[in-house]
């Protein structure tokens, strides 16, 4: 099973260790992962801020690199949704693009998801020692369905406990550009994921999302909070937390 | 209603800032959101029920003329004049005219959003007329001169003791600090104000086609004292409220309700079919019914056109995390929350409302809920991709977007570009790997720190690890 691996632009930018666990997870998946090297990004930021055209041309890019993969994974639920979902509207008028689009788009599977329902990756590599409570990324969570597949992985691991905070599914405020262009009512949000973070008493928060983990852990240091940890899925499940390569 | 979206950005910070606010929008987890999951888990069928109301009203609007005109048929045979504004001027006009016509001076409303639209009240009012809200929300609002905040609960912005205060004041009785009590002292000042109308207002849930009625959804009995006690009865409504039939009707009013309060159903349900018959005791010796357009037809045949599929439920506003934090008034006109966002720019016009659409975070909260499955952030997308074309959009904005779509294309060039960013963030982030200050992204670093990246990025790393 050939695999590209998609690791997004914000993994490459800010976050390299979190790609290095996708990798790790599906190779202990028995996966032979590629990572084409011209990859850069899914072309969200464009399609979100109402540039169609650059959205397409970074569509029909990402589509060339990955077409002669089984599968294509991403650690990222907002970036697999642009590809699994928002690929083929961008295309619904041209059918012989949306045909190739279509036909890439179906392979494209979030990183747990991934894992769960194709892979079947029975035992995470990882170890990690405390209480983790769950941040459900929205796009994964809506466009995807990934809500069971990232806990059912975290359930395998021996030394975990998983709790549940309260509105675990309410948005953290992220929203890419959203972020800075309403940074007040995107901080706000953030805060009140902070405070149901803070309520579960765990020891690290763990979602799917880049975007969700930078926008948590942003506020979360702000308010004073040095304690908790911000971890990617991957990063728990491979054993990488920290690791930065 | 004035239309001030413009103001988003000053009003959606004051609203941040404004503490009674934020505790009588605390409410909002508890009152809508688990209300309404209990509700539609009662009915098992939500699903199927979703794709049936959507299919209803996708249907309807598919031959709205048609069903327009089948509905006028049905009312003009039973004794209803129906009138076709095409603005909220004409609609105005006409309901003014009707009063002068049946020599009203006093009329009584029931809520309805389509003439905050058009801003009836102001309207009568300058022409002389006495005009009385009694849903007690809006006559809460009316008295304190206020818009609403909220299509289904226009008053939840304000808590039980503003509203003491305010009816100590208005009404200059002593004040009252029990909600029923409270409700009763409202039921006293209005009931000689129903009384003594010659003309009820009303808005239309529903308009049924088949048999040319008037279908509205209560919880206090006004809407019944409006359309049925005074001689004229005249019900405003969107053109697009009509369904073919009243089965059709049912099923979208086993989601309305649920949607919106978390019941199963209303206190009342009214059918209002014409006027008073020979021989029936109750309903009105005059109906009017003035269908407006105010914008709606321009969305037919468009992208927006399932926005007109919309049963103004509120479910989209109750579960949005931007409105839950700043209410409705940040959105500056009748539609809040994301159906106003991507109502208020088709109805008034693009460059009135261009915050709007872009204060979403896209996380699809109001789609999941909508009933009858409007994809509200496609539709918040439409009106983003119309301000790039248009070049709405603030010029910084734009370059950079173009910058990075070009620098995104080039493989080699965004590598290099990568590696510098990545660079300079590890270098700006301090001994606890945080950077606090972000030059030329302030906005982030206002209220959030900035984790630090490694320095390197993953595909250079990678191209290290494999080349070791
Ligand atoms: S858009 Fe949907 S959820 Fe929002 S008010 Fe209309 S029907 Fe209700």
């Amino acid at each position: 099973m050939r695999v590209g691996l998609f690791v997004t632009c914000l993994v490459d930018l800010m976050r390299p260790s979190v790609g290095f666990a996708a990798l790790e997870l599906l190779k202990a998946a028995g996966c032979e992962v590629v990572v084409p090297q011209a990859q850069t990004c899914c072309g969200q930021p464009g399609y979100n801020s109402g540039d169609r055209a650059a959205a397409r041309a970074l569509a029909l890019k990402l589509v060339g690199e990955f077409e002669d993969c089984d599968y294509v994974v991403v650690p990222s639920g907002s970036c697999a949704g642009m590809i699994r979902v928002h690929y083929p509207t961008l295309f619904r008028d041209e059918p012989a693009a949306l045909e190739r689009v279509r036909r890439l788009s179906a392979r494209t599977y979030e990183l747990t998801d991934f894992l769960v329902s194709v892979a079947r990756l029975d035992a995470p590599p990882g170890e990690f020692h405390g209480v983790v409570t769950f941040h459900d990324s929205c796009s994964g969570l809506r466009e995807l369905g990934v809500q069971r597949q990232p806990r059912a992985l975290l359930a395998r691991m021996p030394d975990l406990t998983l709790v549940e905070m309260r509105e675990a599914t309410t948005c953290c405020g992220f929203g890419g550009t959203f972020a800075v262009k309403y940074d007040d009512i995107s901080t706000r949000m953030a805060d009140k994921k902070c405070a149901h973070i803070d309520a579960s008493g765990a020891d690290a928060v763990v979602a799917c999302d880049l975007g969700c983990l930078l926008q948590i852990e942003g506020r979360l240091r702000r308010r004073g909070d040095h304690a908790t940890m911000v971890l990617h899925v991957a990063e728990v499940l491979a054993g990488e937390e920290g690791a930065c390569g | 209603m004035r239309l001030e979206a413009v103001q988003f950005r000053r009003k959606a910070a004051e609203a941040l800032d404004n503490e009674r606010l934020q505790r009588a929008l605390e409410k909002f987890p508890s009152r809508f959101v688990d209300t309404r999951a209990a509700a539609l888990a009662e009915l098992g069928n939500t699903e199927q029920l979703r794709d049936a109301a959507a299919d209803i009203r996708a249907r309807t609007l598919r031959d709205l003329d048609a069903w327009l005109r089948r509905f006028e048929r049905a009312a003009a045979a039973r004794g209803a004049t129906v009138h076709w504004a095409e603005d909220a001027d004409e609609a105005n006009r006409i309901v003014t005219e009707i009063a002068r016509a049946h020599g009203v001076r006093k009329a009584v409303k029931s809520k309805s959003m389509v003439t905050e639209e058009c801003g009836l009240n102001e309207y009568l009012e300058r022409q002389g007329l006495e005009v009385i809200e009694t849903d007690l929300g809006e006559y809460i609002l009316q008295l304190a001169h206020e818009p609403p905040s909220h299509i289904v609960a226009p008053v939840v912005h304000k808590s039980k003791e503003e509203i003491a205060e305010l009816f100590e004041e208005k009404h200059r009785k002593p004040r009252k600090d029990d909600i029923a009590e409270l409700c009763r002292e409202a039921r006293e000042e209005l009931r000689p104000h129903f009384l003594g109308a010659d003309m009820g207002i009303s808005g239309a849930n529903f308009l049924i086609a088949e048999t040319g009625s008037v279908l509205i959804v209560t919880n206090e009995g006004n809407g019944r004292l409006v359309t049925t006690l005074p001689r004229v009865h005249v019900a405003v409504s969107g053109i697009e409220k009509v369904v073919p039939t009243l089965e059709d009707a049912t099923t979208l009013l086993r989601l309305l309700p649920r949607s919106a309060t978390g019941q199963a159903i209303t206190n009342y349900v009214s059918l209002l079919t014409g006027t008073r018959g020979a021989g029936e005791s109750e309903g009105p010796e005059h109906c009017h019914i003035v269908l407006v357009d105010a914008g709606r037809s321009r969305m037919l045949g468009t992208e927006l056109e399932p926005m007109l599929r919309c049963i103004r439920c509120g479910a989209c506003m109750n579960h949005c995390p931007v409105y839950q934090n700043i209410g409705g008034h940040a959105y500056g006109w009748v539609y809040p929350g994301p159906m106003g966002a991507v109502l208020t720019p088709a109805l008034a016009g693009i460059e009135q409302a261009l915050d709007l659409p872009n204060a979403s975070t896209f996380c699809g909260a109001c789609s999941e809920v909508c009933p009858v499955k409007i994809p509200l952030p496609d539709l918040m997308r439409h009106w983003r991709e119309r301000q790039t074309e248009q070049r709405l959009r603030p010029r910084r904005e734009r370059l950079l977007l173009r910058l990075w779509a070009w620098t995104a294309l080039r493989p080699r060039l965004y590598a290099v570009v990568a590696r510098a960013v990545a660079r300079l963030l590890h270098g700006l982030g301090g001994s606890d790997g945080l950077v606090h200050r972000l030059p030329g992204a302030s906005g982030w670093t206002r209220g959030r720190d900035l984790p630090a990246p490694p320095g390197l990025t993953f595909h250079a790393l990678y191209r290290k690890r494999r080349g070791a």
